[in-house]
């Protein structure tokens, strides 16, 4: 019976080990289908005329395959996203820490997770919709697809996940440093601007890094709202085009597979990748670290 | 008087660099209850866990020395770990029964372990053994959570007995019970010396006295005296146990 | 305390107050929008009809049906997977080891790569390698693979939060690591380990961008017989309506809306409901 059941145990460790594997094989068939395409497209392309040219134009003639206006469209949306929920978000973050009381707390926090449970598409839906129309009225020249609106709603998507992640980090400042602060008579705007936000400093960087790449590889919103015009410009009432919204446009489409119109879906998909995958990695190891020894 | 059934000799247990346990010999014998007593951290939680290697499950944990059961070294290479916890069984400080009904509680040791029984007259012998059986018998069914603390407690018992063990640990079994239940658990021990050899981990010297033959009494990892515990408690040899005992630290 | 610094703290609270329930309010405004465009809509028409090129006679039945198939399969595929990892992870896996580390570093990277990247896994992995083509069947594995990080580290929790002394009971009788696994510790963590679940499984459902990708048609006038049928989801096919300039397919858009959001609302009752009902077996 004894021997039976030491197999066992082995067994169903090596049964379990097997399917971490599978993690790993996710990781590693990401990363060689997205060479495996990317290099044939490179065969074509020059990588610097890619990386740094400033027309976007793969579906037409004459094809063009620069995509910085791609890269713009995209950091347009993160930055207005970001500079937007940041501030929000140490708002939030402060009046939960600090102002509201447990039971107020304890309907805000869901609320907030249905905010971030809510689909992408409606977040899409409603920017279109809602958002769009709204600064039509301040802005009687913007178009109908335009970055403004776009980043708007993302910041509403990343506004939860910024706010939970920060509020994790308040509540790791140690007690004993506040109470400090507070017993040499400052009040709480001092205590948490000279003394909570720097000492959560780092989880605050990884709480940003994270939601810039949540907002780099936000698709729906940005595929509704934010239009199909991949241009290099500054101005948030225009029409641009994403990364991610420029995939689903040609996967969408009935674009031949093998093509080099093809092709660039995975180059683009290979970028998106590189820039998530490295502020995923430095996100994630910040956020693995202890703030502070003591608590 | 009979031979230890279970002895340790030169064991020492380190938590990464520092010493819990230093170089200790002793043994316990069969049909007897031996106490180790002693101020908190002086090593005798791990001491114990060294005795059913319990302690493999703690990180950073380094055995050195032996652990003879039945002559055996049960950290030889060829041991098997669960082996020697179905012979030398467990009782643990805070009532630890399985969120399943007290019936199951019982049964889940033995039948995992594919002992051959009649599972009715197990759970009844067990419960009998651990002076539960009348209290419950009527609801073997009903979820052991359900119990008082006193009872759950004599439910790990029972659940330790029904493994058939011939030693049986108890680390702490009071320090989370009211003086009722902890008075309940001490007369099952003193029956239950007749069956098993009994190590039982305590900081309540008065509890010590009551219900063990004899005391081993630790400090700082080290073992400062064993013996018939009528003599330690009524004159010891080192100063340092007279000092405890009579509380003057700890 | 001068006058300025109370001004100051005073105006600081209430910015925080403020943003907060300005937060909440964008939540109430959303989903008052969303009511006021696409309620009239909602009929039972709206339900069991199929799509049509027609606004007034288009309808979501398709839609609902796949979400339905593609919610079942997925989690049949994900959650032996999911649990599995988080066991191997939690019990067995020496949490010093290097290796280990850099596996749970991968989960956690995983769990935040952009969704359309899983989509272009799938398209390619599934659709086209292992010939699946646009089925049902393709679309599950690629939303499984999407949630499987989220479910692992849902199930690594539940798992961590049951007390070390259940263990320790089991152990003590002799038990091996995979019985105390499989009949302590995981009866115990089950609760925690469903609302995560579901709560991925949501996640799944709403999804939109990886769909498109392997090609989720939002034109389907057939319901699937099996899972190498070709399907449609609700947010496809909203996203589909969306995307049309005329006003009567946005107010469709948002009658699907409506019914994605209770389908998402009735997953999270269930998943608060198991959290509820035992809360109280709690050691």
């Amino acid at each position: 019976m004894t021997p039976l059941s030491k197999a066992l145990d082995q067994g169903f460790k090596y049964l379990l080990l097997a399917l971490v594997l599978i993690t790993l094989i996710v990781t590693v068939s990401v990363i060689v289908l997205l060479t495996k395409e990317s290099s044939g497209f490179f065969s074509q392309v020059p990588l610097g005329e890619f990386l740094f040219g400033k027309e976007w134009t793969p579906l037409l003639e004459p094809k063009s395959f620069g995509v910085l206006p791609l890269v713009n469209g995209t950091f347009m949306i993160v930055f207005g996203a970001i500079g937007m929920a940041l501030p929000a978000g140490l708002f939030v973050a402060t009046y939960l820490n600090e102002y509201a009381t447990d039971r107020t707390r304890s309907y805000i926090k869901p609320a907030l997770e249905v905010l971030a449970g809510i689909p992408t598409v409606v977040y899409g839906f409603f920017a279109l919709t809602f958002v769009t129309p709204i600064l039509k009225t301040m802005f009687p020249e913007i178009q109908i697809f335009n970055a403004a609106s776009g980043a708007i709603v993302v910041a509403i998507m990343v506004l939860p996940m910024i706010a939970s992640l920060v509020d994790d980090g308040f509540r790791s400042v140690p007690r004993a440093l506040r109470e400090g602060a507070y017993g040499l008579g400052a009040n709480s705007v001092e205590v948490i601007t000279q003394v909570v936000i720097p000492a959560a400093g780092t989880r605050i960087t990884a709480a940003v890094v994270l939601a810039i790449s949540r907002a780099i590889g936000e698709t729906m919103a940005v595929t509704l709202a934010a239009g199909a015009t991949p241009k290099i410009t500054a101005n948030p009432l225009e029409s641009i085009q994403t990364m991610t919204a420029y995939i689903v446009q040609v996967t969408s489409g009935d674009v031949q597979a093998g093509g080099i119109e093809y092709q660039t879906v995975y180059v683009v998909g290979a970028l998106l990748f590189v820039i998530t995958f490295m502020m995923n990695v430095i996100g994630n190891i910040v956020l693995s670290k202890p703030v502070m020894e003591a608590r | 008087m009979s031979d230890p059934i279970l002895g340790v000799k030169n064991l020492s247990v380190y938590y990464g660099e520092s010493q819990a346990v230093k170089h200790v010999n002793l043994g316990f014998k069969d049909k007897s209850v031996t106490a180790v007593i002693g101020p908190s951290g002086c090593g005798k939680s791990t001491l114990l866990r060294a005795l059913n290697r319990m302690n493999d499950f703690i990180p950073n944990v380094r055995i050195e020395g032996e652990v003879k059961y039945r002559n055996q070294n049960i950290y030889g290479k060829s041991m098997d770990p669960a082996e020697v916890r179905r012979r030398i069984g467990m009782v643990f400080q805070k009532p630890n029964p399985f969120p399943k009904t007290i019936y199951k509680n019982i049964i889940w040791g033995p039948k995992i372990n594919g002992y051959k029984f009649d599972p009715d007259e197990l759970v009844e012998k067990s419960l009998k053994g651990a002076a539960l059986w009348k209290e419950v018998k009527d609801r073997l069914h009903d979820s052991a959570l359900a119990l008082s603390g006193g009872q759950q407690q004599r439910l790990c018992i029972a659940r330790a007995i029904a493994m058939s063990p011939e030693v049986i640990l108890m680390d702490e079994p009071c320090s989370a019970l009211d003086p009722k239940s902890t008075l309940s658990i001490e007369e099952l021990i003193g029956e239950m010396r007749k069956n098993y050899c009994i190590v039982i981990v305590t900081h309540n010297m008065q509890q010590a006295g009551r219900v063990s033959d004899d005391t081993a009494f630790f400090y700082n990892g080290d073992l400062i005296e064993f013996g018939a515990t009528k003599k330690i408690f009524t004159n010891p040899d080192n100063s340092q146990t007279e000092d405890y005992i009579t509380g003057r630290f700890g | 305390m001068s006058p300025h610094r109370r001004r100051m703290n005073k105006a600081f609270k209430w910015c925080c107050r403020i943003t907060t329930y300005g937060a909440i309010g964008v939540l109430a405004l959303l989903l008052f929008h969303i009511a006021y465009e696409g309620m009239s809509w909602i009929s039972w028409d709206f339900i069991t009809n199929f799509p049509s090129r027609k606004a007034e006679k288009a309808g979501i039945y398709t839609a609902l049906v796949g979400s339905v198939y593609v919610m079942v399969i997925t989690t049949l595929f994900v959650v032996p997977f999911g649990i599995g990892t988080a066991i191997y992870l939690e019990e067995y896996a020496s949490q010093k080891s290097l290796f280990i580390r850099f596996v749970k570093l991968n989960i956690a990277n995983l769990a935040g790569m952009p969704s359309i990247i899983y989509g272009l896994l799938g398209l390619t992995l599934f659709v086209r390698i292992m010939g699946l083509d646009r089925s049902i069947l393709a679309g599950s594995l690629t939303l499984g693979l999407l949630v499987l990080p989220v479910i692992i580290i849902a199930s690594q929790e539940a798992i961590r939060a049951v007390p070390q002394m259940v263990r320790e009971a089991g152990f003590a009788m002799g038990a091996r690591r995979y019985q105390v696994v499989i009949w302590q510790v995981l009866p115990a963590a089950i609760p925690g380990i469903m609302t995560g679940i579901i709560l991925a499984i949501s996640r799944a459902v709403g999804e939109t961008a990886p769909l498109i990708v392997i090609g989720a048609l939002s034109y389907v006038a057939f319901l699937p017989e099996d899972m190498f049928d070709m399907f449609t989801v609700l947010p496809v096919q909203i996203y589909n309506w969306a995307g049309r300039p005329q006003p009567e397919f946005h107010s469709l858009a948002a009658a699907g809306i409506i019914v994605l959001l209770a389908f998402l609302f009735t997953l999270n009752s269930i998943a608060v409901l198991i959290r509820e009902k035992f809360q109280r077996y709690k050691l």
